[in-house]
Parts: structure tokens; C-alpha cells; sequence
């Protein structure tokens, strides 16, 4: 489809951001190299473009770090409540100062549109700081008893998908709770964690309180294995989590667990049409759909299928994809060479066993990890692409007559992370969302996030809660 | 008069609200503190812990659908059926844990109050643990506890009914149904209490229980893809290490073991029982705005 208006390019400015060539790990209040001498690249996935060259920790690495946060914990957890807050304010201050730097340095380092990052991912990483520090000092009224105790050294280990808002889910309550943390970014996107090791620096956290070492998988299960590490915290893939489920078995850290989804959108044949589709479009196609509780199968009424696939088509046909710095792009750059090959392979799976694939026309740049919006439809329960997590920007389509098929279908996954309602009917998204097994259900909107909303998942998407007074437990001894 | 010659009982499983023996056909012999002959008690197999997960399923959703307020009014209601047959559990428990009488009857009595502190918790657990959530935007937005699901509860050795009604009782009281894997030395007020459950109202397979070899009756639960959660309060070091790693597999909710030294199933229970298993779904609407124009979805 020729489009009417053409959009001129309105890149946002790189300059606002200065990516030094190369950054160490940051232990003990230091960025220091890693002990083996390792290092690795990290790319733009939009050009290829080599951003930075991050030391790479190891073993040894991991050890020094704990032990720098195990030292840093006496005195962190022995502060006044009220000091610990106010070190999580200046944080969030200068999270909220620096956040189109932040926003920028995101986007290259994770190929997410500017858009996203400048209005979802920084407002929800400082809001996230500003939420917690509230809660420092008032942890005597959170429902887990008088005094509740820090439990000490917090290993968390974070994905690439919102590397900085993943970042301020696990270390923001952390630190208001009176623990220490040391925290593995994804190998992909190290580089805001390394920014963020900068602002606690500007902040003046004592040194060993916050510890950044980025790194690969190795390093992550280096610190979920650590014996001095007392709780583990971990957001990413099902697969992973189940191993570090095992490798704590019969110790005493507590866990909390954020992993996969395959989310159903459930629209009604009553449901508002247009608002149905850009939630849809919200739902699957937000950060190109690398998101775990993305809205990944679409349930529809059959009564309305081709009245909101043809809707739905039409938008998607609008959406734009391209230069994640340009301000009108909606659709970025898939996170990794190895992501893309995911996708790729499991949308291959998917025509193989028979489901319809469509995409709108759309042009992708040359060099860069890119894939085109794409839906499927013809999808059964037992097609790959209705089962699996996808975490790309493809679109299963389901049908159901009723209610309780929809219900039915919805749960129907070994996960239960999240799930969306259409239809303009109160009594009947009440008990639609009483049926569903997921851990957040949006009606008649998707993809909602607020520091004082718990989330998380049901079943095999997880447990624990991260946001709200429920994300405190994680990081009480109670 | 010559002495009248007793009638023994024939202790069996409680599955689905019935009253089989195990389906392989064994029995074990229990003995008392000073190992003089009880009973011969089932000896669950694999088969009949699977058949109970089959129960808890079947009896999940209608349990966990029913109110709070009917919940709370079965789980008074065992307290009552118990109130009424407490010299059988005071003899059982005696026999079983080597108490005196009265020792034994501390303990039945605390166990009754215990069915009662839960029966008061089922409608409130909500209101302490859920709530409205103030987000910044124009949603409303509201968290509320639900089951997990099935829960395997494997029963503390040592305390055959207070510490059993300790660990089941809370499982329930929220809407999960339960597989139980009674002490395996002094499973006897555990399948004696299967028959209070089943004149309360309880409806069938909400509670299960298994008695036999704890390590052999475990295993399966702990790697059943259809249970969702696991209380290891009955099992060792070493058994509750080989749980926990087969309970991963399906990402099961694991309560572990308390360390020995700190086990005291008379103290004040507090809500943790309760909210190990226990899921936060939070729901999110738009909330319009009266009176202002455009649109909040």
C-alpha cells in the first residue's frame, strides 16, 4: 500500500549519549577489568555497529563481587530506613536528569524505537527508584511483621529485552530492603547497567552495595551458584529458570522466578474494534514482541474474525520499521543475530505445519537484525507457533464460540504469565479473568506497567511477584 | 462375663472421597513407640499417588470456586466432627507419639483449634494479602491471591496430627486441593482423620491421603506435571534436596523443610502456610474519566 504522507526522518540525536570504547566491571565502587582478562563487543543490532568493548567476568570475578557486597552489607543493611531512602530518591532524581541520555543509550544497545524508550522504559525505571525508596523506611508496615530482616547478598541475573527497567525491578527493592546486589546483564545489552554503575557513583552509594558484572550465561550461573549469595532473583527464559531451580535445591536462598509466556488476547464479538486492535498491536508488537508476557496467541469470536483480522491488517500495514532513533518508528531491531535466527526458524516451523503466514509489505534495512510484523493465522492448539514462546514479533491467531472455549484455549500452555480481555461486558471480564490461570490479566487494554502492580507469572511463567508491597517479600527474610 | 473381644479396624487410604486400599494390594505393619502391633496401614504406590493427584484435580475447581464463607464453614465443621471423636485421636495419638493420655490430649485439642484458626482465615487471607493497587494512570487495578493448584503435602514424621493438620489445613483453607503423604511411622490419625473429613462436607479429593513409604509415594508427586506445588515438611536433608530438583521440572511452588531445631507445631502458625501457596493475579481496566473527552483505552 503506497502511503499517502510520506514521513521525513526525525532521528533523535546520538549526542546526548558518550559511549566510551571500552568499560570494565564494576566491583566494589570500581570498574575494574575482569581477572582472566576477557572482554567482549556489544553492537547496535540495528547496524551491527561495534558500540563498546565490556570486560567479561568469569568465575573469580563473580567471587570478588560477592564479596564485596557481603562485606558492603553490614553497614547497608545497619543504616536507617530513612538513609536508605534517600540514596534510592537521589538514584531515581538522576535517573530522571539523565533520561534521554539513558533513552538513547538503550535504544542502541538494544535496537528498541526511541519511542518506547523515552516513554515507557525510563519513566517506568525512575518511577520504579521513587517507589521503593518510599518503602525503605517503612518496612515495619508492609504486613511481614515488626522488623523485618534484608536477607543479604541479592545475585540477580536480568535479560536483554528492557535491560534498564529489569535492572530497577531487581536492584530498587532490593536496596530498600536493606540488601546488597550483584547483578549480571545480558551479554547483548550491557551498557545502561554500566551507566547505571556511574549514576550510584553520582548518587555516592557506598562502595560494594551495587555490583555490575557483565557477562555471559556462565557468569550468571556462577552467581546463582555462589555460596554466599542469598537469594536469587533471575528474569528470563523457562529453561533457565528450571535449572537454577535446581542448582539451589537443598539450600537455603530464596528464589524468585520471571521466565517465559505465551499470553492469550481474548476478544469478544461485542468488544470495541478499534481499541481491540491497537491493544493487539500494543500487545504483540511492543519492543518487537521480544517481551515475556507478550500477548502472543489471539483468541478471537468467530463471529468477528475477518471483521478484526481485516482491521488488524490494515494497522499493521501503517506500522513503521526502521531506524530505532528515528521518533516515528514503531518496529525496531530484533535484539541478536541469534534472536532473529530464532524467530526465523520457528515462523519457518510454523508455515511448515501448516499455518497461514501474513506480513504486511515492508522493507528491511540491510545491515542489522530485522523482522517483519507477521501474522499466522489458521493456527491450531497444536502448532509450534501456538505453543512455543516466540518472543519476536509474530501474531498467532486462534478462534472460539464461546466463552468458556476461550477460557479453555487461554489456558491451555504449561505458562501463565499474562493474558488480555475485549468485550464491553463488566460481568463478563470479571469472570472470564477469575478463570484465567496468569498472573496479570488486562482487560480492555494491554501491556500496562506501574512500580505499585505486582507482576509475575503463574505455573511454569515463574514465581514471586515483582512491584507493589508483594515485591518486598523477595528481599525479606519472612 | 468373659472380656469381650475387640473389633480392629482396617485402615485405609481416603482418595476422592472414598476409602480404597492401596491398588498394589500391600500393607505395612505400624507399631506403637515400643513396637508392639497397631494396625496394618496401606502401603501407597506410584499408581495411587497418581490416582490422588487425578482426585485433587477433579475436586480443584468446584473447592477453589467455592466462597470463602462455605470454605470456612467445612473447615469449622471438622473441627466439630473432631470435637466429637476425640478420645479415638487422643488413643491414636498417644499410641503413636509414646504421650500420656493427657499429653496426647493437649495435642488433639490443639489440633482442633487449629481447624478452627483456619476456618477464620479463609475469608480474610484475601483482604490482608490483596488489595488496590494506586497506579499512575486512569486503571483500576486490583490484586487478589488465588491457589496455586494441587499441592503434594508431605506430613511432618514426628507430630502425626497436629503438625499433619498444621500442614494441611492451610493448603486447603485457600482452595487448593491436596495430595497428603501421612508420617510414615504413625500414619494412623492421618487416615483415622480422612474419615472426619469425609462426614464434614468436604467434598471429595479435596484432601487425599496416602500413607506408606514417604521417599517412595514423594518421588512421584514431586515429578507429577500435574501438581503444582509441594510442602517437604515431612522430608529429610537428602529427600528434600531430591525433591526440590525433581520439582523444577514443572517449575513447582517448594515449601522447604524447616530446620529441626525450629519446628515447634504449637506455636502461633502465622499466614506463611498459607500464602506458599498461594498465586497474585492482579487485574488492570481502564477507568474512563466523566466528563473529559478522548479516550482511556
Amino acid at each position: 500500500m503506497a502511503s499517502v504522507f510520506e514521513y521525513a526522518p526525525a532521528p533523535e540525536s546520538r549526542a546526548v549519549v558518550d559511549i566510551a570504547p571500552s568499560y570494565g566491571l564494576f566491583i566494589d565502587g570500581e570498574f575494574v577489568e575482569a581477572a582472566e582478562g576477557k572482554v567482549f563487543k556489544t553492537v547496535s543490532p540495528a547496524t551491527e555497529e561495534v558500540l563498546a568493548e565490556i570486560a567479561q567476568a568469569g568465575e573469580a570475578d563473580v567471587d570478588r563481587a560477592v564479596k564485596a557486597a557481603h562485606k558492603a552489607f553490614e553497614k547497608w543493611s545497619a543504616l536507617p530506613g530513612a538513609e536508605r531512602a534517600k540514596y534510592l530518591f537521589r538514584i531515581a532524581r538522576i535517573i530522571q536528569e539523565r533520561s534521554r541520555e539513558l533513552a538513547v543509550l538503550e535504544t542502541l544497545d538494544n535496537g528498541k524505537p526511541i519511542k518506547e524508550t523515552r516513554d515507557a522504559d525510563l519513566p517506568l525505571v525512575a518511577a520504579h527508584f521513587f517507589y521503593y525508596a518510599g518503602w525503605a523506611d517503612k518496612l515495619d508496615h508492609a504486613g511481614y511483621g515488626a522488623n523485618p530482616r534484608p536477607l543479604g547478598v541479592a545475585g540477580q541475573v536480568i535479560p536483554w529485552n528492557f535491560p534498564l527497567l529489569m535492572l530497577a525491578w531487581k536492584i530498587a527493592p532490593a536496596l530498600a530492603t536493606g540488601n546488597t546486589v550483584v547483578l549480571k546483564p545480558a551479554e547483548t545489552t550491557p551498557l545502561s547497567a554500566l551507566f547505571f554503575a556511574d549514576i550510584c557513583r553520582q548518587a555516592g552509594l557506598p562502595k560494594g552495595v551495587v555490583n555490575i558484572l557483565p557477562g555471559y550465561g556462565d557468569a550468571g550461573a556462577a552467581v546463582v551458584a555462589h555460596p554466599d549469595v542469598n537469594k536469587v532473583a533471575f528474569t528470563g527464559s523457562t529453561a533457565v529458570g528450571k535449572e537454577i531451580a535446581r542448582t539451589v535445591a537443598g539450600t537455603r536462598k530464596k528464589v524468585t522466578l520471571e521466565l517465559g509466556g505465551k499470553g492469550a488476547n481474548i476478544v469478544f464479538d461485542d468488544a470495541p474494534i478499534d481499541q481491540a486492535v491497537e491493544g493487539i498491536v500494543n500487545g504483540i508488537f511492543f519492543n518487537q514482541g521480544q517481551v515475556c508476557c507478550a500477548g502472543s496467541r489471539l483468541l478471537v469470536q468467530e463471529s468477528i474474525q475477518d471483521e478484526l483480522l481485516d482491521s488488524l491488517k490494515r494497522r499493521l500495514s501503517t506500522l513503521r520499521l526502521g531506524d530505532p532513533l528515528d521518533k516515528n518508528t514503531d518496529i525496531g531491531a530484533i535484539n541478536s543475530e541469534e534472536q532473529l535466527t530464532r524467530i526465523t526458524s520457528l515462523v519457518e516451523q510454523g508455515e511448515a505445519e501448516g499455518a497461514e503466514r501474513w506480513s504486511p509489505a515492508c522493507e528491511l534495512p540491510e545491515s542489522g537484525y530485522w523482522f517483519a510484523p507477521t501474522l499466522f493465522t489458521n493456527v491450531t492448539q497444536a502448532h509450534t507457533v501456538a505453543r512455543d514462546e516466540i518472543f519476536g514479533p509474530v501474531l498467532s491467531v486462534l478462534t472460539f464460540r464461546t466463552p468458556d472455549e476461550a477460557v479453555a484455549k487461554a489456558n491451555n500452555t504449561p505458562y501463565g504469565l499474562s493474558a488480555g480481555i475485549w468485550t464491553e461486558k463488566g460481568s463478563r471480564i470479571l469472570a472470564v479473568a477469575n478463570k484465567l490461570r496468569a498472573g496479570v490479566v488486562w482487560s480492555n487494554t494491554f501491556n500496562k506497567f506501574d512500580p505499585t502492580s505486582p507482576f509475575g507469572g503463574y505455573k511454569e511463567s515463574g514465581f514471586g511477584r515483582e512491584g507493589g508491597r508483594h515485591g518486598l517479600e523477595a528481599y525479606l527474610d519472612v | 462375663m468373659s472380656d469381650r473381644l475387640s473389633v480392629f479396624k482396617t485402615y485405609k487410604l481416603y482418595v476422592g472421597g472414598k476409602f480404597p486400599r492401596s491398588e498394589s494390594g500391600r500393607v505395612y505393619e505400624v507399631t506403637d513407640s515400643k513396637g508392639s502391633w497397631l494396625a496394618n496401614a496401606p502401603q501407597s504406590s506410584r499408581k495411587d499417588a497418581r490416582d490422588a493427584v487425578v482426585a485433587a484435580r477433579k475436586a480443584f475447581g468446584g473447592w477453589a470456586g467455592a466462597t470463602a464463607y462455605n470454605r470456612g464453614q467445612i473447615l469449622y465443621r471438622v473441627a466439630e466432627m473432631l470435637e466429637g471423636r476425640k478420645a479415638q485421636f487422643v488413643r491414636e495419638v498417644a499410641d503413636a507419639e509414646g504421650l500420656s493420655k493427657s499429653k496426647a490430649a493437649e495435642q488433639v485439642d490443639a489440633t482442633i483449634d487449629r481447624w478452627v484458626w483456619y476456618a477464620g482465615w479463609t475469608d480474610k487471607i484475601a483482604q490482608v494479602v490483596g488489595g488496590g493497587n494506586p497506579v499512575a494512570g486512569p486503571f483500576f487495578n486490583l490484586s487478589s491471591p488465588e491457589p496455586t493448584g494441587v499441592v503434594a503435602v508431605l506430613a511432618p514424621q514426628d507430630s502425626s496430627f497436629l503438625g499433619l493438620v498444621s500442614v494441611v489445613a492451610p493448603v486447603i483453607a485457600t482452595g487448593n486441593t491436596a495430595v497428603v503423604v501421612a508420617s510414615e511411622k504413625s500414619p494412623l490419625p492421618a487416615l483415622s482423620l480422612g474419615e472426619v473429613l469425609a462426614t464434614s462436607d468436604l467434598p471429595g479429593g479435596v484432601v487425599n491421603v496416602l500413607s506408606g513409604r514417604t521417599a517412595e509415594i514423594a518421588t512421584p508427586l514431586a515429578a507429577h506435571q500435574d501438581v503444582n506445588a509441594i510442602d517437604l515438611a515431612g522430608a529429610d536433608d537428602v529427600l528434600a534436596k531430591e525433591l526440590e530438583i525433581a520439582a523444577a521440572d514443572n517449575l513447582k511452588r517448594v515449601l522447604r523443610p524447616q530446620p529441626v531445631d525450629e519446628v515447634d507445631w504449637s506455636a502461633d502458625p502465622g499466614i506463611d502456610r498459607m500464602t506458599g501457596f498461594l498465586e497474585t493475579k492482579t487485574v488492570w481496566h481502564p477507568t474512563g474519566s466523566l466528563g473529559a473527552s478522548g479516550s482511556s483505552y
